[in-house]
């Protein structure tokens, strides 16, 4: 690994002056994606801002109508968090489907999202919830954000401070991870609103998170695993690697998706 | 070389190191603590868990710059006055272990594990929660069975 200048800046601001005034620098958060990355070689920023001395960037706030998450919250402390389990429990179930404790205790909500890995779990509860990602600099719509395979709709030096969460009237999170490492070989988040318009969101299918329109057509006329019958999502523009092929991808999109509807609560 | 200080062990160090200094090198190096052991270096097998301000991290991804002023266990820290502490006495016990190369890992990611989850952790629990922590001679059998039998005792 290359070496780095190190900051440890108290707030947001301090953070993203720090980061216009490097050369290439990168912000960190749990850092369990940037040090594996840089250890092989893959990242090699002059500067790192470690974000996670910052005061108030962690956090679990829950209103009326949202769960609302700092960006510098820890999968672990949302996994654990007993008013999301009451308010959204498939997004503190999700959570604690992420990595392993080790990670848990480390990794962040907003590093997550902001990373964009196409096989990231947050991505598909950001879209499957309809949530709105905030930043020192503006609201974006989870329809919005994720632009493509680690890619977001992040300007330079944005700094996720926040993610808010819709409260649906159910959903539900179903994942089929990869033994080894835990990411999403395929994750299927479905929620449904008090209006009963419904979201599914897929990841680990594809090159990012992405919705099928199909399904929450029909499972939003009736919210039911029957209203999936006939309706198979394509493997054409889905992943295929030594891990599965895109066929079996598209095969568990259906699979997750009906369980995910029947464990909707 | 910036330099660090924090509670290893509940002694104060301090030392120099780079910036991009692991914890895991500055513990084994810096510190002459060799008890924690570096696996896989990718951050998947769990042999260099240690617990920073209580909670149970991998030291090969963790700057060692970044604990400044942190509370570090290792595995050398958690014998009291000569005796096993009762994880590493049921690792023993239960003979879970061969080579022994993932047992501090091991046993710092169980004690975070009955600490989060109680006497009564459930052995579904035991394996899903060190399902990162990897052991390429027992099966697991026995150390599931160690982590049991040491929650009871803790």
């Amino acid at each position: 690994m290359e070496n780095f200048n190190y900051h440890r800046p108290a707030t947001v601001n301090a953070a993203a002056a720090l980061l216009k005034k490097s050369k290439g620098g990168s912000y960190m958060a749990g850092g369990h994606t940037l040090l594996p990355t840089m250890k092989q070689g893959l990242a090699s920023p002059s500067d790192i801002i470690d974000l996670t001395a910052i005061k108030g960037f962690s956090g679990i706030t829950i209103g009326k109508s949202a769960v609302v998450v700092k960006g510098g919250t820890t999968h672990m402390e949302v996994a654990t968090s007993a008013a999301v389990k009451k308010a959204i429990p498939a997004l503190a179930e999700l959570a604690g489907k992420i990595g392993g404790v080790h990670v848990r205790h480390k990794g962040t909500i907003g590093g997550s999202i902001a990373n964009s890995d196409p096989a990231a779990d947050y991505p598909s509860a950001c879209l499957g919830l309809g949530a709105t990602i905030v930043t020192n600099k503006r609201k974006i719509p989870a329809d919005a954000f994720f632009t493509g395979m680690f890619q977001t709709a992040l300007k330079d030096g944005e700094i996720i401070t926040e993610v808010s969460f819709p409260i649906p009237k159910k959903s539900s999170h179903m994942k089929f991870p990869n033994p080894a490492s835990r990411y999403a070989l395929v994750g299927v988040f479905v929620s449904q609103d008090a209006g009963g318009k419904v979201r599914v969101a897929v990841t680990g299918a594809g090159p990012k998170v992405f919705r099928v329109p199909d399904m929450e057509a029909a499972l939003s006329k009736s919210f039911a695993v029957s209203a999936l019958a006939g309706i198979s999502a394509k493997a054409k523009g889905l992943n295929a690697d030594m891990h599965a092929t895109a066929e079996y991808r598209a095969h568990l999109i259906g699979v997750l998706a009906r369980r995910a509807v029947e464990a909707a609560k | 070389m910036p330099a660090i200080s924090m509670k290893v062990n509940g002694k104060a160090v301090s030392g120099n190191v780079e910036n991009r200094t692991l914890l895991v090198d500055f513990i084994r190096t810096n510190l002459g603590l060799t008890g924690t052991h570096v696996g896989c270096d990718t951050s998947q097998c769990g042999a260099c868990v240690v617990h920073i301000d209580g909670k149970a991290v991998k030291s090969c991804t963790t700057l060692a710059v970044a604990c400044e002023g942190a509370s570090v266990t290792t595995i050398e820290g958690i014998a009291k006055n000569g005796t096993l502490h009762p994880m590493q006495q049921a690792f023993h016990e239960n003979h879970g272990l061969q080579c022994g190369f993932c047992t501090p890992g091991m046993i710092m990611a169980s004690i975070d594990i009955v600490k989060r989850n109680g006497k009564k952790v459930s052995e579904e629990v035991i394996r899903r929660e060190l399902s990162q922590n990897i052991c390429r001679c027992t099966g697991y059998h026995n150390i599931v069975a160690a982590v049991q039998s040491a929650a009871e005792k803790m």
